[in-house]
């Protein structure tokens, strides 16, 4: 074995001009980022202030930085699946070889649910959850910067693949014995497994910390059943995580074992058995969608209460929707392959239950309705993502629960109308639910907030261009069309797919929009300012504090005694109130040790795809040892004094007054 | 929005509804694929009668209650009322039960492992997916091809599916259900053509860089006499072409886009070999255990689990 | 390597036990055993996979040797008596550190090391004999969920004596201190679960296997 294993020159594809053009942006991108970093002398900042912070709300925002970045490495992949569909029919080869073909359509569903979803997800829940229990920061500061960073080590390692080797070749589900040793001799299947192995320990982590979070550390005088919805949302997503991640782990490391040590858990030969591979992965995968929709639900559900100027409608309801369908989706992980020949009682049995979860999320639906009726909404763009959802994902579960029927889904599994089926949810669940989130709690993580006529453009053309990328794919699906195909000769299927490219162009037009509105807002930030930190008249705690909050969240733990602890607490004229004195905060100090270890893990990883064994021992060595440093280590924390505590929250109270004392008055006369 | 957006489902469903003709789910040509395409309009029915409701009340309650409508009536602390609360739980219930009925009744008479009954006997072809391409085998006739399924319209076929290699799915959209081929096992399916005709059939799960490759003309000839004549044809023309295990061997290796092959001669129990392939490549890993009969049973017992494993993952999924 | 470090990495719950909130209004100790307890939840999940997996794969021999033929009880039973006297014995540990008892402590904790190497090292000597007798995880479906099941709890027994090394350097150095007893209580609830594991390993591997 050589001194750098598998790795040399010829694992760098200087043959694919497409990927030399792709390296050649990253890499001018990257210099001119750095440079300008260098420059401004932000170094400093970057390394102190944001990679080795223990803020929560600063981790939300590097992870939905993370996501946005990864959302458009992704719609890259998206936007060129659809153009080589678009060019390849009749029978015309189109521009991407199978080769390169089938690792763009393996690297979308991997990042975008991996690396784009989950981080926006857990992002959201990072700025959010904490705020919203009245908390000042979640129960295990540094495991969360370690989340964080094991987290962007995936999504690091798979750009990697883009540079050296390849990437999986196996759809992102990796089924074997496709992804064994035998049929994918290459690298792409292992950084398939590692990135998603540490990004998984990463995402674990965040539930175990969270649920400690929720568990422990709520604000006096909040129950379990006072809880904001997002926050409870969370917390069954949470529930899903912890159950369900190790379940991933456990297959992939069978996987890695199978690849690297010639195990046969799911080989062909000798008694391996590739169906307990896709038990398992659908065991986890199943509730991983919830893990991403519950979330958004959550944010609907906010953001609709407090546009509608009004309660959320059944409460009660709503908490015990979202525990049926935690619970619901493990049970229904089968549906994922009807046509595997399980007996007609098995395929029924989990057909009927999949159906089941229509139930709570119907009465979801209804109470959200139920929540606008007899309201004041005020159309802005969260709400427009919210009333996109309410249509898009209607149709979508529709369309769901249409495949859960065994018979019907015999003709259509794998169908382009599955492909069709599980983005209308996952966008139109999932996505519109976190740029919803986005758009409403921005001016609270940033403290201003974002420009509305470029929002509302981006969300016309993300629905606009969703429904004519999408809809075509029902037709094709009933057409006869299955999904990864590399290219067609059907002439009834050209016109379909010429509309699905289209679509996509107009989605891009959405995503052009918000880099857009980000940039306008960041340039009119002042007249955006948001001085009362409640720019929306919010319900909930997250609102109670200034715009970005002070690294201590509040000076002063709020006690609660309503489901809208700050609705409440403005009708009774306790808001905005000048506390005399303040204790000392004890606060967690920054580290550098997550981003050292993860960095460590890293390198084990890539050694790990490239069988460098010295390095991998290296990396893996170098991880623990920085771990257990931490471990001993006693110099963790710090107390921020009375008096400087005071001379914040002075300076703050200064700032909107007037704003503010209107907020409280009318609220107070509402009341009255 | 609302607009665009249901003319936008309202323009694909009628040219969906057109487009039925020319040959896709929607336009079967088999018993199975009739009822299937039966199952998917009733479902689909039922379920718009819920789904309509909610997208229009959702634009027109926003609609009316929005912020400038200061004449509606505002309830801002209105957030509970058993009633509505009864109804948003058993509308979908009701739905849900229904639908479940049709569910379980549907999947019991759609199980692909059924035969298909009253339409006499049935023929039996055995199909091997390989990298990159369809092998049928007719055992009762002893010939088999290459990316070209020939059977007789109105005459049940058996299909026994497994798989050489990587994981496929066997699927001829205009008659009905698809299956996976898995190496080492031996999946079923029943399928009929109510008429004559030719249709498309391919893989419908990915299987590598030559899955796009994998398709195949499925023929149904108008009569079993044509049927028969067929048969013949493919003895007489391809006598010289004869799939013995060594041949077989050489077709497996992988290649991309294969052109029609006949053989007019199979190996006797050529399928059984490849089902059982993987237990006999390492009999000799142990001295004690290599009888044939032994591999025969072994080999049993691991398609059994494939459906043994589905009956149990209930308990695991609790676990 | 996911699973060991998934272990080491849930392990640092009890270091940042002081990281933040210890003068507020509630626990702190509590909530790091509770996380750490929420952690084993997820490493019993993993253990779950790995159990259903093998109960998939058991009869798959591959024409190779079965459970039957590989299994000493007799030796597995020395083994699992190592393991369940080291749960007590860790017992008696928690017990003297609870009393600020030093020395006790760190003797028996040093006794539960002890007992948790005898059977960390039977362990490897019976893979190692299977191995060089042909009977490698390589060669059946069986013995690759039967190493892997056995090995992913034995991984997390060397976890355990790697951290409690750490912890008897610990209390040597630092004593008794309330993070100290906090970060013990975790190894001790990460000590019984794997016991507990045990007891299902050897029922459903060795008992159920030998039958």
């Amino acid at each position: 074995m050589s001194f750098l294993g598998k790795l040399s020159l010829d694992a760098i594809p200087f043959h694919e001009p497409i990927l030399v053009v792709t390296m050649s942006v990253i890499a001018i991108a990257g210099l001119i980022i750095a440079g300008l970093i260098t420059k401004y002398k932000k170094w400093g900042v970057l390394w102190r202030d944001w990679i080795t912070s223990v803020d929560h709300k600063r981790l939300g925002v590097m992870y939905i930085f993370l996501a946005l970045i990864m959302l458009f490495r992704g719609f890259s992949d998206a936007i060129m699946m659809r153009t080589q569909l678009a060019l390849a029919t009749s029978g015309a080869p189109g521009y991407l070889p199978p080769e390169h073909y089938d690792q763009i359509f393996t690297a979308h569903g991997v990042i975008m649910i991996i690396f784009m979803a989950m981080p926006f997800m857990i992002g959201l829940m990072n700025i959010i959850l904490p705020l919203q229990i009245g908390a000042r920061d979640v129960a295990f500061p540094f495991l969360n910067n370690l989340s964080f960073w094991f987290t962007a080590s995936g999504a690091i390692l798979i750009n990697i693949s883009l540079v050296f080797g390849e990437f999986a070749k196996t759809g992102w589900v990796a089924y074997p014995p496709l992804s064994e040793l035998t049929f994918s001799p290459g690298v792409g299947v292992d950084y398939y497994i590692w990135a998603l192995q540490i990004s998984g320990l990463g995402t674990l982590l965040t539930a175990v910390n969270f649920l400690a979070t929720v568990f422990k550390m709520r604000a006096p005088g909040m129950t379990l059943m006072k809880m904001p919805i997002f926050t409870w949302t969370c917390t069954w997503a949470n529930i899903l995580i912890a159950a369900s991640f190790p379940i991933l782990t456990a297959v992939l490391t069978m996987l890695t074992l199978d690849r690297y040590l010639d195990f046969h858990f799911f080989t062909n030969e000798l008694g391996g058995n590739a169906m307990m591979y896709i038990n398992l992965f659908w065991a986890w995968g199943h509730p991983e969608v919830y893990i991403l929709v519950l979330p958004a639900f959550g944010v609907f559900s906010e953001i609709i209460s407090t546009f509608a100027g009004k309660r959320l409608f059944g409460y009660k309801s709503m908490v015990y929707a979202s525990g049926a369908i935690s619970i619901l989706g493990f049970v229904v992980w089968l549906h994922h392959f009807f046509t595997m020949g399980s007996s007609a009682n098995v395929n029924a049995f989990f057909g009927v239950m999949t159906m089941v979860i229509a139930v709570p999320t119907g009465v979801k639906l209804f109470n959200w309705l139920f929540t606008i009726y007899r309201g004041r909404l005020r159309i802005s763009v969260p709400v427009l993502w919210t009333l996109g959802f309410m249509v898009t994902f209607t149709v979508g579960g529709m369309t769901g629960v249409l495949l859960a029927i065994p018979g019907a889904d015999y003709v259509l599994h794998n169908s382009l109308f599955l492909i069709a089926h599980f983005h209308n949810t996952i966008i139109g669940g999932a996505v519109f639910g976190y740029l919803a989130g986005f758009a409403f709690w921005f001016p609270k993580a940033m403290g201003f907030k974002l420009n509305e006529k470029w929002g509302k453009a981006s969300f016309w053309c993300w629905i606009i261009g969703f429904f004519v990328a999408f809809m075509p794919l029902y037709v094709l699906g009933f057409l006869g069309m299955t999904r990864r195909l590399n290219h067609t000769n059907n002439p009834d299927w050209n016109i379909w797919l010429y509309i699905a490219a289209g679509g996509a162009v107009i989605i891009m037009f959405g995503i052009i929009s918000q880099v857009i509105q980000l940039y306008v807002s960041f340039r009119d930030r002042e007249a955006l300012d948001d001085t009362t930190g409640d720019p929306w008249n919010g319900h909930t705690l997250e609102w109670a504090t200034s715009s970005p909050p002070q690294v201590y969240n509040f000076a002063t733990i709020p006690h609660v005694d309503d489901i809208d602890a700050w609705t409440d607490m403005k009708e009774k004229g306790q808001a905005y109130l000048d506390k005399a004195n303040y204790s000392p905060i004890h606060m967690p100090k920054n580290t550098s040790a997550g981003v050292l270890m993860a960095a460590s893990l890293t390198v084990f990883c890539f050694s790990m795809i490239w069988h460098i064994w010295w390095l991998a021992v290296v990396g893996l060595v170098g991880g623990i040892a920085i771990f257990i440093k931490r471990c001993y280590t006693n110099d963790v924390d710090y107390y921020i004094q009375p008096d400087e505590i005071a001379r914040t929250e002075q300076a703050y109270n200064l700032s909107g007054a007037g704003q503010k004392s209107t907020i409280a008055n009318e609220n107070k006369e509402l009341n009255a | 929005m609302l607009i665009r957006n249901l003319c936008n489902i309202a323009l694909a469903s009628t040219v969906l509804a057109l487009s039925g003709c020319k040959g896709g789910i929607l336009d079967p040509k088999g018993q199975i694929g009739i009822d299937e395409k039966n199952l998917i309009i009733i479902a689909t029915v039922l379920m718009l009668l819920v789904v309509i409701p909610v997208i229009v009340m959702t634009l027109y309650f926003a609609w009316k209650y929005r912020d400038t409508q200061t004449h509606e009536i505002y309830a801002p602390k209105w957030a509970h009322s058993n009633k509505i609360e009864a109804a948003v739980w058993a509308v979908p219930i009701v739905i849900v039960i229904i639908l479940g009925v049709i569910t379980w009744e549907s999947t019991q008479a759609l199980d692909p492992y059924k035969p298909i009954e009253g339409k006499g006997k049935h023929l039996t072809v055995e199909v091997v997916s390989l990298n990159w391409k369809w092998l049928f085998i007719y055992p009762e006739q002893g010939i088999a091809t290459v990316n070209e399924l020939v059977f007789p319209a109105n005459v049940p076929v058996e299909y026994k599916i497994t798989s050489e290699s990587t994981m496929n799915s066997f699927f001829i959209p205009q008659l009905g259900s698809q299956i996976y081929s898995m190496a080492g096992m031996e999946t079923k399916l029943h399928l009929i053509a109510n008429e004559p005709g030719t249709f498309k059939g391919f893989s419908a799960n990915y299987s590598g860089a030559g899955f796009t490759g994998m398709k195949f003309n499925a023929i149904a000839t108008p009569t079993q006499a044509g049927f028969d004549k067929w048969v013949s044809d493919v003895k007489a023309n391809s006598s010289a072409n004869n799939l013995t295990h060594a041949n077989y061997v050489e077709l497996a290796k992988a290649s991309e886009n294969n052109p029609v092959a006949y053989y007019g001669k199979v190996e006797d129990g050529l399928f059984h070999t490849i089902v059982m392939k993987y237990m006999q490549a390492h009999g000799d890993m142990n001295k004690k255990h290599n009888a044939m009969g032994e591999h025969g049973e072994m080999g049993k017992q691991h398609h059994a689990m494939d459906k043994h494993s589905a009956k149990s993952s209930h308990s695991q999924g609790e676990e | 390597m996911s699973t060991l470090s998934a272990n080491v990495g849930s392990a640092n719950l009890d270091s940042v036990s002081h990281d933040a909130h210890e003068h507020e209004h509630h626990d702190t100790s509590g909530d790091t055993v509770f996380g750490f307890w929420l952690y084993l939840m997820t490493d019993c999940l993993l253990f779950a996979s790995f159990f259903a997996t093998y109960a998939v794969l058991f009869m798959n021999t591959a024409g190779g040797v079965s459970g039957k033929d590989i299994f000493e009880l007799d030796f597995v039973a020395v083994e699992t008596a190592a393991l369940l006297i080291s749960s007590i014995t860790f017992g008696f540990a928690m017990l003297a550190a609870q009393g600020q008892k030093k020395a006790l402590t760190l003797t028996w904790l040093f006794v539960t090391f002890c007992l948790g190497a005898v059977f960390i090292s039977m362990e490897i000597y019976e893979f190692h004999h299977l191995i060089v007798n042909g009977h490698g995880p390589q060669h059946s479906a069986f013995l690759t969920s039967f190493f892997s099941l056995v090995g992913l709890h034995g991984l997390h027994v060397t976890a355990g004596l790697i951290w409690m090394t750490i912890m008897m350097i610990e209390v040597a150095k630092r004593g008794l201190g309330k993070a100290t007893i906090t970060r013990l209580s975790c190894l001790s609830l990460f000590w019984h679960f794997l016991d507990v594991v045990w007891i299902c390993v050897f029922t459903v591997v060795y008992l159920m296997g030998a039958m």
